[in-house]
């Protein structure tokens, strides 16, 4: 964890929190209730595993391959099962597919259900006040923030992930990207094209 | 219950502050909370919906002060005192005083982590068929339990359309309080911005939730 371990830089409430962490840490492991190297496996799977490249890849091969598009759209987790290059995937997953007439936007107002294994732990904005507030009731001020204006008459679609399903936007692929392999096609589908909040990031 | 964990519609917040390459955890300590937190949920000590209840109901102004993995901490350990999983002299001492009785499925080992990095299935059979289909108009109930719900308050009462059948799963008003999973139909209901917000919402705004059988009626 060291990379990540930089505690030193903030103030004595986060030197509290993992005085406090550690405490708890320590009762449940002599409790017999966690194996501290189980932990630091999870952690790790976290940092180095289990990313927006996952769904990226899904993304990429949709752009691609019409009959998984379909399979996708139909039923998220059993046509990623089919993928062996992929994270496991578990079930509930529901893609959502932008069009020139739809735009898809994915909250969790309640608290912060993410689509974890396509996308890794959400980032802070995604589990923020500002985010969960406002997405449902200014989904277009929202996009302005992150610099995205969509023409007036799209609708917008805002999934709000209420339950144990979860969603994943299928954005637009770009034009000027014909021809292009699964591989460059991941290269520009970033994290918040996935949820919604932003597009595909066509490098110059 | 009606939290401050319930944001939906609410103003005042300001705007989005997206943090440039963001790493998974900000602090060792935050990656530590949310392994203890998928370790204890996993091997049978507290569910998913008990520890969403018990970081919906930190005092409002913890909740919103608290950063993300610090409201994850608090309940977490809160929860644990609460079920008599570990004490709260445990907790002031920092080490265990005695011995607890064992998690479910025993101590999370290394054998264990395959299993929570994918989710589990929420999916479970019942006997009745769904009493709503793709189309059908349906009210949200307004319902103000002081328990746990998922049936956010800017819907209750609003007239919406299902669209989505998501199968049967457990119903979270039960399970976060050691009750029986209860398993219920899902929908996706889907309401337009003017029925939830008014005559001045954006015309081009739909929002949908995902709600349990028993938070709709017909309409």
């Amino acid at each position: 964890m060291s990379a990540h371990d930089h505690d030193h830089d903030h103030g004595s409430e986060l030197s509290e929190m993992q005085l406090r962490v550690r405490a708890l840490e320590t009762i449940l492991t002599e409790k017999g209730y966690v194996d501290p190297a189980a932990l630091d496996a999870i952690v790790e799977t976290y940092e180095t595993k289990i990313g927006p490249r996952n769904g990226a890849r899904v993304v990429a091969k949709a752009w691609t391959d019409p009959a998984f598009k379909r399979a996708l759209l139909g039923d998220a987790s059993k046509a990623i099962g089919t993928l062996g290059h992929v994270s496991r995937v578990g079930d509930h997953l529901i893609a959502v597919e932008n069009t020139p007439q739809r735009h898809n936007m994915v909250v969790c107002t309640l608290c912060s259900c993410y689509p974890w294994e396509m996308l890794g732990l959400p980032p802070i904005w995604y589990k923020a006040a500002p985010y969960r507030s406002r997405a449902v009731k200014d989904p277009r001020g929202v996009l302005a923030d992150f610099g995205v204006a969509l023409p007036k008459e799209t609708e917008i679609r805002v999934w709000d992930s209420t339950a144990e399903t979860r969603f994943l936007v299928l954005p637009m692929r770009p034009p000027g990207t014909e021809g292009w392999s699964e591989e460059q096609l991941a290269d520009i589908v970033t994290r918040d094209s996935m949820i919604g909040t932003g597009l595909p990031k066509v490098q110059p | 219950m009606n939290g401050v964990h319930d944001m939906g519609g609410m103003d005042g917040f300001g705007r989005v502050e997206v943090e440039a390459n963001e790493p998974p955890f900000h602090h060792s300590w935050e990656g530590r909370v949310m392994a203890m937190s998928r370790a204890i949920g996993a091997n049978g000590g507290v569910n998913i919906d008990a520890q969403r209840f018990s970081r919906e109901s930190l005092p409002p102004p913890v909740y919103l002060a608290s950063s993300y993995y610090k409201k994850w901490f608090l309940a977490l350990q809160q929860l644990m005192i609460g079920r008599g999983m570990i004490g709260a002299d445990e907790v002031a001492a920092g080490r265990a005083l005695r011995t607890s009785p064992p998690l479910q499925r025993g101590t999370f080992s290394l054998k264990d982590v395959a299993r929570v990095t994918v989710r589990g299935s929420f999916h479970r059979d019942v006997s009745t068929s769904p009493a709503f289909k793709p189309g059908d108009k349906v009210r949200a109930k307004n319902i103000n339990p002081v328990t746990h719900t998922r049936l956010p308050r800017y819907v209750r009462g609003h007239v919406g359309t299902v669209e989505r059948i998501n199968g049967s799963h457990v119903f979270p008003d039960s399970a976060a309080h050691g009750n029986a999973e209860n398993p219920q139909w899902l929908y996706t209901v889907v309401f337009s911005g003017r029925e939830l917000w008014g005559a001045d919402a954006d015309p081009t705004l739909k929002v949908s939730v995902e709600a349990f059988e028993p938070y709709l009626d017909p309409a």
